[in-house]
């Protein structure tokens, strides 16, 4: 088996997903060209800026440095389905009240880089946040914003608030 | 950019690799791919077939050997920060492990790619320089160790040949007198270092003895301070000493002068660290 092209069995965002794909293709152009699930956004393609990051088998990762094919047999979970899920509901409400998005490239990888440091539990310092976030870039806002807004969900959710 | 055209196999064990590595001339190993798709995407490479190894669970291992410690090429760097056997027997991984890239790469990418790839200004091959460690690498005819003195032979090269898999890492465990120091500069933290140095040795009364120093991202592979290694010894003005040591190469973002600068900043941090007593840390959520 050392052929190019291979079938794949994954399961995304909850659904069973075959597919054959070319092993050259990056899970985030599969996600995005044969799944159509473009909310994994294709930015730098050489890990640099996280536009890309998804979720494999519960962590995060970079879309673009990890193959379609490589993905047999993974769970892989996108901003679609964690939207969906409403697991994340309380930081994009955060993002969109603090304006911590101006263009929206980067939102879908900041915010799950961000939830995978909410999730630790506990209230993280301003500095942690950033150190967290630093794979990530966004052009539009400065940072400033989006720090405000995983500070506050950290708070809300370490009170209990909803 | 998208990666040229490629076969792709996995391995299904470490015989199962080597064969395919043997019948193959034209292909590379895929271990977490953090640094190997990047130079696929923009070209830098174009193999004929990668030989998938992240099913090999064998290389994922984490244990200790009576004073060694062996850390699996497959140990990602993520579960090496969480790993307690690093953070008791390998202090200075664990200390060089929060400056290595950002959380989504560290969940992917392995301990022996970083070795393997031989990064210049990468944090993991200067650490195994300055614990003087070894690499354990197999191939079709047997397994051997190489130095970590021996191993990084220039630019992205190392003693891997053709056919050859770096299985493991093995790092002597600390002791009650050993010492580690860690630093370096970046632009962004996760950014592959401007400088930096990861230093061991070992304490005897208020003096150091058997001091290793390793810089990184100074010269085509991490490079060893011989002299300002053995001024801290005698206890002499190692800073001073450094300047016959290093050669260091300007780059897009530092001039040769800054770095040589900046590497006697961080020698006199690291020099600092080394004088303190080992705080037992334990592994990062």
């Amino acid at each position: 088996m050392t052929e190019r092209f291979h079938d794949i069995a994954l399961t995304v965002n909850g659904e069973p997903v075959r597919e054959r794909v070319d092993a050259r293709k990056s899970l985030v152009d599969f996600l995005r060209d044969d799944l159509g699930l473009t909310g994994s956004h294709v930015g730098c393609e050489h890990g640099v800026c996280g536009a890309c990051t998804v979720r494999l088998d519960g962590v995060i990762i970079r879309g673009c440095l990890t193959l379609a094919v490589q993905c047999d047999g993974a769970r892989v979970d996108t901003i679609e389905g964690v939207s969906d899920t409403g697991e994340i509901a309380d930081l994009q409400a955060a993002f969109q009240t603090r304006n911590a998005l101006q263009c929206g490239f980067c939102t879908p990888g900041m915010l799950l880089t961000a939830q995978m440091l909410l999730a630790r539990g506990g209230v993280p310092s301003r500095e942690e946040i950033r150190e967290h976030l630093s794979g990530n870039y966004c052009r539009c806002t400065g940072y400033h914003a989006i720090v405000d807004a995983v500070e506050a969900v950290a708070r809300a959710r370490a009170e209990g608030r909803p | 950019m998208k990666p040229a055209p490629f076969g792709y196999a996995k391995a299904k064990s470490l015989d199962h690799a080597i064969a395919l590595l043997a019948e193959h001339a034209d292909c590379r190993l895929l271990a977490g791919g953090q640094s190997l798709m990047a130079t696929l995407n923009m070209r830098l490479s174009a193999p004929a077939l990668l030989i998938d190894i992240n099913a090999l669970d064998d290389l994922g291992r984490i244990s200790l050997d009576g004073d060694t410690l062996e850390i699996g090429a497959l140990v990602r760097h993520a579960g090496a920060e969480r790993s307690p056997e690093i953070s008791r027997h390998a202090p200075l991984i664990a200390l060089a492990l929060p400056h290595i890239a950002h959380p989504a790469i560290r969940n992917r990418g392995t301990i022996g790619g970083s070795i393997a790839f031989a990064d210049p200004a990468a944090e993991l091959p200067a650490c195994l320089l300055a614990l003087g460690g070894e690499v354990a690498i197999t191939n079709a005819t047997g397994t051997r160790r190489v130095a970590a003195d021996d191993f990084f032979t220039g630019l992205f090269e190392t003693a891997l040949g053709t056919g050859d898999i770096l299985t493991a890492i093995h790092l002597p465990a600390a002791r009650a007198d050993s010492r580690y120091g860690f630093a370096e500069l970046a632009r962004r933290h996760g950014d592959y270092a401007l400088v930096g140095l990861a230093a061991s040795a070992r304490a005897e009364g208020k003096h150091l003895k058997d001091v290793r120093l390793a810089f990184f991202g100074i010269d085509a592979t991490p490079v060893r301070a011989h002299g300002a290694e053995a001024a801290l010894e005698r206890g002499e003005d190692a800073v001073a000493a450094l300047a016959r040591d290093l050669e260091p190469d300007g780059d897009i973002q530092v001039s040769a002068a800054a770095k040589r600068h900046l590497a006697g900043v961080l020698l006199g941090r690291v020099a600092k660290q080394l004088g303190e007593p080992r705080q037992l840390g334990e592994p990062r959520p």
